[in-house]
């Protein structure tokens, strides 16, 4: 076997002399520290470990972005959302579809190079749709979360299934939707599942073998700090999942990871406290798995106001800061080493709170609570925004979001927890104001909270953003365009008909010079470039 | 090995299909409902429908924008218990109404569950509404002096440019219908959910004038932030791009005029509503 090995070791060694084309070289751990150095690859799902969703490709930029073109196109001939962020390494793409589909393609021409489709049970418990947001690499291998909860590990060359490990029992309602995050040799979930009365939580693999190094209960025990938020044995079924990819700075070796809705989603009874940690930002040793501190946006949630949007790291004037804009419709500026707040200020309507507490946080008003007559709330229960992606341009110093213009009517609606079964507590409905239901691209200034211009979609949309130094930002819309806007003044200078709602957030990439945009809708994923 | 497996794999694909085979098979209704009438079971079916149906059938199931009003009888698709289960539990093709458990949202109801939102329907039933007009009248009245039909389609005929009102009567409730026709445009029929439908018709008005100075006027098909497509009010199909257009209104003021009690007296609306509900009715 020894043998075996070095032998081949040998060949491997010599090959890359022989070969015309180059040799891909495998993703190391520091690669991917140094992620936005190769702006032709896109390492992770928000592009680097800053989470800007930021790109220093410049060839598609405000000069010709009127010229862009479709190059390919990709189907994945399944139905439902197509949420998938691709990467690309070295000239190859990886991404998922809908039902766990996971494929690699030549980022050329889209040509596929393996496929793959987990077999999922057919008693699965998605919450929002049989929905994937992407992969995470390191070495050889591409990682995969799966609706059935189980992490896996595919050989990034095949497709083939390197491990396979189940981190909990999906019939109670647990499963995973986001790309996974890879750290030094861990990879990184958090579990989806904040509609079934789940304790949430985070955990970390070893990227070689899938053996888990640690968890992070997004929901404390009784007699841990924060076990006192909740009322009697209501943390059990607490909620708190943390279905959005988190960022990390290497610097403190922190990672940063959010947290989405306690359960019942729509309901405070039976629950009364705070409800830690759900519905916020944590920072975590990413060796350990130890909270070092918290900051929880929006206590004793009775909205479905998940905080599980990506928290954008952003370093200016000194200042180390973290970046979210919330489901809540507060903009939340935060300080990266300890959490305090430093401002919040909303980006779109909001009724919910109509005060903030000595630090600054905005607290939930009273009369905003569901009722069973039904309560009229801004934003609605889909938020002022959702999962998909901001971007922060350090060109512009601006940061980018979709925003929702949608109140809802939200009343109760009593059950019983009961095992894997939908647990809401709570039902919603769209108002019925005269005024129609809109969405927004709005730049937002970090530095003052307010909205430098917004861009407006006829109706709300769930499509992410992508920033480049082109000068450009990209962004769909629920109307089914994929649209380049000026970052500087948000004038559009390009749109292209999709066919299909974009549910998903851009990429960028280049491959020998060559620069492309890629975007998911409907069935399809396009790459676009110049002619 | 390699038989080992093969056997392995082929039985297991033969499990699969006997499982599956089982799987296939919907729900089954029971030609009644086991809890009818009861008032526990009254309550638990309406937290379900206000978690699974209140969405498109709001509150009290008095109908949203989307959803009809299921406090009517008979429905559209079948008043019996069995229609009742059938229709929640696999659906309407070619309407929002999604088979039970595909709403992209959560699992799905449990076959008892759904019996309980069935007996909270015909809990909130209104039996007994009366229609005191006259059909007769009123069929004259659509297609005639109230020139409803102009812009209506009613069963294959009349005009394109409002709602076709031949389901109506299944769909909306009497209040609602007068509401539309004494003050149209308080409520377009608003459009929900962009996942559950990519685009909505809500018949507001366009009025565009082209660079050439032509002018149309009629009710919005399709817009986004671009391009807009319309039918003006000879019928014709438009499409422009935004840019290109002198001018754009896209209004929430709808075309049809409010008819009040000079233009329809209390008695005619009476028999057009007669009309709309009785030959209207389900199948």
């Amino acid at each position: 076997m020894k043998f075996h090995y070095s032998a081949l070791v040998t060949l491997l060694l010599i090959t890359p002399a022989f070969c015309a084309a180059p040799v891909a070289a495998q993703v190391t751990a520091d690669r991917l520290l140094n992620a936005s150095k190769e702006p032709q690859n896109w390492l992770m799902y928000s592009g680097d470990y800053n989470g800007r969703r930021h790109s220093s490709l410049e060839q598609i930029n405000t000069g010709n972005a009127a010229q862009v073109v479709p190059m390919w196109a990709y189907q994945t001939m399944a139905g439902g959302k197509f949420e998938t962020t691709p990467l690309v390494v070295d000239g190859i793409l990886y991404a998922t579809g809908q039902d766990d589909r996971a494929f690699a393609l030549d980022a050329r021409t889209g040509r596929p190079i393996w496929q793959y489709q987990r077999a999922l049970p057919d008693d699965i418990r998605p919450c929002c749709g049989r929905v994937n947001r992407g992969l995470a690499i390191l070495g050889d291998k591409v990682f995969l979360g799966t609706l059935d909860a189980h992490v896996i590990a595919l050989d990034a060359k095949t497709g083939n299934v390197v491990w396979d490990v189940a981190a909990v029992d999906y019939t109670k309602g647990y499963s995973f939707t986001l790309a996974p995050l890879v750290i030094k040799n861990m990879v990184l979930v958090g579990i989806s599942g904040g509609e079934y009365g789940i304790r949430g939580f985070i955990d970390a693999y070893d990227a070689r073998t899938g053996q888990r190094k640690w968890r992070f209960y997004t929901v404390p025990a009784p007699g841990e700090p924060g076990g006192d938020t909740w009322e009697g044995d209501s943390w059990k079924i607490g909620g708190a999942p943390a279905w959005i990819t988190g960022t990390y700075d290497p610097e403190t070796n922190t990672t940063f990871w959010t947290t989405g809705n306690p359960s019942p989603s729509n309901r405070g009874e039976g629950r009364a406290g705070d409800n830690l940690y759900s519905n916020s930002l944590l920072a975590l040793d990413p060796d350990t798995g130890k909270l070092k501190w918290h900051l929880q946006f929006t206590r004793h949630d009775e909205h479905d106001y998940d905080a599980t949007q990506v928290p954008v790291m952003v370093d200016e004037d000194g200042k180390k800061l973290i970046l979210q804009a919330n489901r809540n419709g507060f903009f939340y500026v935060v300080d990266r080493a300890t959490g305090k707040l430093l401002h919040a200020d909303s980006y779109a309507k909001v009724s919910w709170s109509k005060e903030k507490d000595a630090n600054g946080l905005p607290i939930p008003a009273k009369e905003g609570s569901p009722t069973l007559e039904g309560n009229r709330v801004c934003p609605g229960a889909a938020g002022a925004t959702n999962w998909m992606s901001p971007t922060y341009d350090p060109q512009t110093k601006l940061f980018y979001v979709t925003a929702r213009e949608q109140c809802d009517v939200f009343s109760t609606a009593p059950q019983p927890y009961e095992a894997g079964h939908a647990y809401y507590g709570s039902a919603y409905f769209p108002n019925d104001d005269a005024e129609p239901f809109y969405g927004a691209l709005r730049a937002l200034d970090p530095e003052t909270g307010k909205v430098k211009w917004e861009w407006k979609h006829p109706s709300p949309t769930w499509s992410g953003v992508l920033s480049t130094d082109g000068g450009l930002v990209f962004t769909g819309d629920a109307e089914g365009n994929f649209i380049a806007l000026d970052a500087a003044t948000g004038k559009a200078l390009w749109h292209f008909q999709c066919g299909a709602s974009v549910y998903s957030s851009p990429m960028t990439y280049a491959i020998n010079g060559k620069q492309y945009v890629a975007v998911a809708a409907g069935t399809t994923l396009f790459a676009f470039g110049l002619p | 090995m390699k038989h080992r497996w093969e056997s392995v794999v082929v039985s297991v694909f033969v499990m699969s299909l006997a499982l599956g085979s089982v799987q296939v098979q919907p729900l089954r209704a029971q030609a009644k409902n086991p809890y009818g009438g009861d008032a526990k079971m009254i309550k638990v079916g309406e937290s379900q429908f206000r978690a699974n149906c209140a969405f498109c059938h709001g509150l009290g199931a008095r109908g949203g924008g989307r959803g009809p009003d299921l406090s009517r009888k008979p429905k559209k698709h079948g008043d019996s218990d069995q229609d009742l289960f059938s229709t929640i539990n696999n659906g309407v093709p070619g309407t929002a109404m999604p088979p039970n458990g595909a709403t992209q949202q959560g699992v799905g109801m449990t076959e008892q569950e759904i019996w309980q939102v069935i007996t909270y329907i015909r809990s909130v039933e209104k039996t007994g509404t009366t229609l005191t007009g006259n059909a007769t009248h009123g069929r004259e009245l659509f297609y005639g002096n109230a020139a409803c039909s102009t812009c209506h389609m009613f069963q294959g005929k009349g005009g394109r440019l409002g709602p076709d009102l031949t389901g109506v009567a299944t769909a909306r409730s009497t209040s609602y219908l007068v509401e539309s026709l004494r003050n149209p445009s308080k409520r377009l029929a608003q459009g929900i959910s962009e996942a559950m439908k990519e685009f909505s018709t809500e018949y507001e008005t366009v009025n565009a004038e082209t660079a050439d100075g032509t002018k149309y006027q009629g009710t919005l098909l399709n817009d986004d932030s671009f391009t807009v497509q319309f039918l003006d009010t000879r019928e014709q199909v438009h499409s422009f791009d935004k840019s290109s257009l002198k001018s754009l209104q896209i209004s929430r003021q709808s075309l049809m005029p409010a008819y009040d009690e000079k233009m329809l007296p209390e008695k005619e609306l009476q028999d057009l509503l007669a009309f709309l509900f009785q030959q209207g009715g389900a199948k």
